[in-house]
């Protein structure tokens, strides 16, 4: 028995304001291509061109002291977010607020000045997803869409199931029928449906774009509420920002699938500055990929300002978009900050997890592997200034892709129970 | 030769709410033409002004993304399926 989404409580006021949709200060959705609004609904994209919507906002004056009082998940941020003020009071998986590690081991070892991970393996599913799945929850609720669900690499999977099963609803999550078992049996685990499609996750994407069409009431979490979603990412710029003391770092290094994360970290770390939050200083924004699945740094590299779609062979499975949606405004950013989008291969990637896991006691996933890889890769190749305060992104747990490592790993010897075969290998 | 065509949710003003049409075409530029013949204004909505298709618009013919294939000049078998899906979605 399944329960709607818009059948939780939401809270009135006592003097008994109306329950009508709220979405925070979001003042409508605008096309990011030919800037045409929409009002706030569930579309994704523009009637007129096709292009990505976006949140816009009307924001009211918002000061740190606010923010700080807040819960320690991304609810304190709740005034950047379309969300409803009492946000924090409806039963959800309260991610984010995560560490924000000084990695100065990894920095050594690189020869950067100063460094730090931020680790979004802390949240309640143990990846980044729980941050945006729970904006597009929020306004799945507000809209009044009955069904939580997803295309998704896996993380995704995880957080869209969990998330339903904390807020009592019903979920249908999509994946790639070749994802890691572990990925498989962390989102089963929360009930739900799960779909395994036999493809790769571009056809999977494919078919809930078709299913988001057709379907009345599915929220669909990174498609037709995908711009509530994407919102979610900038809590990772805000937090990064508010852990180094309200201020920005100069340089950061992003992992990139469909690119939404990076741009609305940029997205985030701007709005900080124009509303007073932080000081505006510059920042460079770097882009990481796999080799087997590395449109945008494909283009990036070949000076081209749209993406050609690729098809994804790479154990970063958890990155492995080959069509990726946001990939053009990906090169916007970086390119306009300064920075890069470059790849590395499966072997930098598994090298990319034990360095991390090595130098600074954070397991990350493959993708962690990649931007830890991929930072290695700037550095030695000039693009990026190790004389400049550099922040990288761990965006899942290490446990969730044992395969990517499992050949490599192992005892360091195998001994008989005595003190004598112990001395023989400690040598 | 009569394709199928899939339309999704933002054209279907100009299928008259249909969400599936036939339209004719050995290519899928041809299919493009006869489908603007018998719904004015669609084609202009799919493939830009220098007649490339548009940036955030996906094709499928069959399974397969004709980016992959020949984009425009994609050669259709009859009874063939093509669908016009928005591109911005997943990750």
């Amino acid at each position: 028995m399944s329960t709607s989404l818009d059948t939780s409580p939401r809270a009135t006021d006592e003097a008994g304001a109306s329950d009508a949709p709220s979405f925070g200060h979001a003042r409508c959705l605008i096309c990011r291509a030919c800037g045409a609004e929409q009002p706030l609904g569930p579309f994704y994209a523009c009637q007129e061109c096709f292009g990505p919507l976006q949140v816009a906002y009307a924001f009211p004056k918002i000061d740190r002291s606010s923010i700080e009082a807040g819960p320690k998940n991304i609810w304190r941020y709740r005034d950047l977010l379309p969300v409803r003020p009492d946000i924090a009071s409806i039963p959800n998986m309260e991610p984010g607020y995560t560490r924000l590690i000084k990695a100065d081991n990894l920095a050594r070892e690189l020869g950067i000045r100063s460094l730090w991970v931020k680790d979004d393996s802390g949240n309640p599913t143990h990846s980044f997803k729980d941050r945006v799945v729970a904006v597009a929850l929020a306004a799945g609720r507000e809209l009044g869409l009955k069904i939580l669900a997803c295309p998704s690499t896996g993380n995704l999977a995880n957080a869209v199931a969990a998330a339903a099963a904390r807020a009592g609803i019903e979920s249908v999550v999509f994946i790639p029928d070749d994802l890691e078992r572990a990925k498989v049996l962390t989102t089963a685990v929360y009930g739900g449906r799960l779909i395994a499609v036999k493809g790769n996750y571009d056809d999977v994407n494919r078919l809930a774009s078709e299913i988001a069409g057709e379907e009345e009431g599915w929220a669909f979490v990174n498609v037709n509420v995908r711009p509530y979603y994407s919102e979610g990412s900038k809590t990772l710029g805000f937090e990064v920002a508010e852990q180094l003391g309200w201020r920005l770092p100069q340089q950061i290094v992003i992992p990139v699938a469909s690119g939404s994360q990076l741009t609305k970290v940029d997205k985030g770390l701007t709005e900080l500055g124009e509303l007073g939050l932080v000081e505006p200083t510059p920042y460079r924004i770097f882009g990481a990929q796999a080799d087997g699945c590395n449109p945008v740094a494909a283009a990036f590299r070949d000076g081209h300002d749209v993406v050609r779609p690729v098809k994804p062979d790479t154990i970063a499975k958890s990155l492995a978009i080959g069509n990726p949606a946001d990939g053009a405004y990906v090169l916007d950013t970086v390119r306009r900050t300064g920075g890069a989008v470059e790849s590395v291969s499966d072997e930098e990637i598994r090298d990319g997890i034990a360095l991390l896991a090595r130098t600074e006691g954070v397991f990350a996933e493959t993708a962690g592997g990649v931007t830890v890889a991929t930072l290695k890769k700037l550095v030695e190749t000039g693009q990026l200034d190790p004389d400049r305060e550099t922040v990288v992104f761990n965006t899942g747990d290490g446990l969730k892709t044992l395969d990517a490592i499992a050949d490599r790993l192992g005892p360091t010897a195998t001994i008989d129970p005595s003190y004598s075969a112990f001395r023989a290998v400690d040598a | 030769m009569s394709v199928s065509v899939r339309v999704p949710t933002i054209l279907r003003t100009y299928t008259g709410g249909e969400s599936e049409v036939s339209a004719d075409g050995g290519t899928l530029g041809e299919l493009l033409d006869s489908l603007d013949t018998s719904y004015p204004g669609i084609k202009g909505r799919i493939v830009d002004e220098q007649g490339q298709l548009r940036r955030f618009v996906n094709v499928y013919v069959g399974n397969d993304d004709v980016r992959f294939l020949d984009g425009l000049k994609t050669p259709l078998a009859d009874e063939a399926q093509v669908s016009v899906i928005p591109a911005v979605a997943g990750g």
